[in-house]
């Protein structure tokens, strides 16, 4: 068989990707059938009596809704300390030509590759030394400082794509750089911006490490770390529950991930890490 | 003239303040406070927390011979190449290739699994893939099925369970830099070698692979930065265990630091890490320029 490229399609490559596929999905089997079955353990199994009760179980503003409500704050924070730096230092780097941009990028890009899992501890310290521990704004400002490197690349390879031409026409009618960068630059690059913004809250969303050692008291805890509430104290786990928290902790991040997909080809995430 | 130049100049750079001063305070801060802090006998609690000791090298002599640090840096470089090298990259080339030619709609739905695990929050991905290798997990269930001797993975070799697991997670990220490398190749290249009889075998080695080598380059050093971080996946799985058989060095620093209360030493063992970090950074911005035409 050919496509309209003349490439040939070829059945058994279609049969090898179906197999390493389906060998990615089989440890999700678990999550899945795991949630709907109240009795669920290790194993993958199809539940006896399948039914939304872990489901139901874990609908508790103590459960679910606070620790939600915990991860939607630390990463809209996030999202937006880390956007508004990012635009703001992404418009003299975009729009001026100086000795100090080529060294400012590399220096941002190098920054792109220190292990954060490394400076926890440091970090844990400093911290301490600040008496910022357990907070969630000193968190926040944490997450979006290891977010920046790459958000300002991104967000200035975006700000690149639009012409200066278009904003010293407004210029010319009066406008000031400010309002040149409000009414002319951000809309035109809010679809960049909106997959800046998307690509910063999953991560934080996700993140585990950083809210596990900054923020101890379980009423500020992110689902993240909110989950280990499901180990029982005597070592019991309500697996069946567990399952079922991750699946609602999940979904908003994988809704979030397809709409950034959808508007940018698959690849945008990655175009500032990957092309330079 | 040249004063009120530069004074505009300055002016002109104020917005990247904000950034600037976010990432020395929680970045660089940090980074410059390990390096003071791993000369110290800093702890967690008590009388060193509150008044820590210069102690010079002491942690570092202490790290060469600790036997559980060496033990760490091996099962690092091992977690490293199997996971990312190997397993990642390896694994992400030969999606992007068979993607290509495959049906569409079995590549959009392939690439959807793979891509699944990846954006998965870390906890959860951990969970699964620790349910995955338990005793009566998914994977004994299988191997049981084919009449295969079940074994305790998280037990028996730890390594082998993260490894597998880390590459379940993080294949995707290869898999869409090399789809768009591939993408970038031209095709009258291929075509061309195929006119010359070459089999698909030797247009991928003596072609494909040489045009997309900076690709190649950059993934490898990404990948590689990105396993060297990771913690969650093995602190969930084996917690480092059994008998520090799956300690890497994130996972030696927390427990050094956060489990036994001694900062200074856990500190020096992130310095370790971000000295490695620093270099295959270093090595990818040369690679980086080499590759701007």
């Amino acid at each position: 068989m050919t496509d309209r490229h003349g490439r040939s399609r070829s059945t058994w490559a279609d049969v090898v990707l179906l197999l390493i596929g389906a060998c990615f999905l089989l440890p999700l089997l678990w999550l899945v059938l795991g949630s709907l079955d109240p009795a669920a353990g290790h194993e993958t199994r199809i539940p006896e009596q399948a039914g939304l009760g872990n489901f139901a179980a874990v609908f508790t503003p103590e459960l679910l809704f606070r620790p939600l409500w915990n991860s939607l704050l630390l990463s809209t924070g996030t999202g937006v300390v880390t956007l508004v730096a990012a635009v703001l230092a992404a418009y003299p780097l975009s729009r001026y030509r100086s000795r100090f941009n080529t060294p400012f990028m590399s220096a941002i890009l190098f920054g792109t590759c220190l292990p954060v899992t490394a400076i926890m501890v440091p970090v844990y310290g400093l911290f301490v030394q600040l008496r910022l521990l357990d907070s969630m704004p000193a968190t926040v400002l944490f997450l979006a400082a290891t977010s920046l490197p790459m958000a300002i690349w991104m967000t200035t390879n975006f700000m690149d794509a639009v012409p200066v031409a278009l904003e010293e026409a407004a210029w010319v009618d009066g406008a000031s750089r400010l309002s040149g960068l409000r009414s002319i630059v951000l809309p035109l690059m809010g679809p960049g911006l909106g997959v800046v913004f998307i690509f910063v809250f999953i991560q934080a969303w996700g993140n585990f490490f950083v809210p596990f050692v900054l923020l101890l008291s379980e009423a500020n805890q992110p689902a993240a770390v909110s989950i280990f509430s499901f180990f029982g104290q005597h070592g019991a786990v309500a697996y069946g529950q567990l399952a079922a928290f991750s699946i609602l902790y999940s979904v908003p991040v994988l809704a979030l991930y397809v709409i950034v997909a959808r508007g940018s080809g698959n690849a945008l995430p990655l175009a500032g890490a990957v092309r330079g | 003239m040249a004063a009120h130049h530069s004074d505009r100049q300055v002016l002109r750079y104020l917005p990247v303040l904000p950034a600037v001063v976010l990432l020395a305070v929680f970045l660089a801060g940090p980074v410059v406070w390990a390096f003071h802090a791993s000369l110290t006998n800093a702890g967690l609690t008590g009388r060193h927390a509150r008044n820590p000791e210069w102690v010079g090298l002491e942690n570092y002599q202490r790290l060469l011979q600790d036997p559980a640090f060496p033990l760490s840096v091996v099962l690092t470089v091992l977690f490293v190449a199997g996971s990312a090298i190997a397993g990642q990259n390896v694994l992400g080339m030969a999606l992007a290739v068979l993607m290509r030619r495959a049906r569409p709609a079995v590549s959009a739905t392939v690439g959807t699994a793979v891509v699944a695990a990846w954006v998965l929050p870390e906890i959860v991905a951990a969970f699964a893939a620790y349910a995955f290798f338990s005793r009566d997990g998914t994977f004994n269930q299988l191997l049981g099925a084919f009449g295969l001797a079940e074994t305790d993975w998280l037990y028996a070799v730890p390594m082998v369970a993260v490894i597998l697991a880390n590459t379940w997670r993080g294949t995707a990220f290869s898999m869409l830099v090399y789809r768009a490398a591939l993408n970038g190749v031209p095709a009258e290249l291929t075509e061309a070698a195929q006119m010359d009889g070459a089999g698909a075998w030797q247009r991928l080695v003596f072609i494909t692979l040489p045009v997309i080598r900076g690709s190649i380059a950059t993934n490898l050093m990404l990948v590689t930065l990105q396993t060297l971080a990771v913690f969650t996946l093995i602190w969930v799985m084996t917690a480092g265990g059994p008998a520090n058989g799956s300690t890497t060095l994130p996972v030696l620093a927390y427990q050094e630091a956060f489990k036994f209360g001694d900062i200074g030493y856990g500190t020096a063992v992130a310095v370790v890490l971000i000295l490695i970090g620093a270099v295959f950074g270093l090595a990818y911005l040369r690679l980086l320029r080499e590759q701007k035409p």
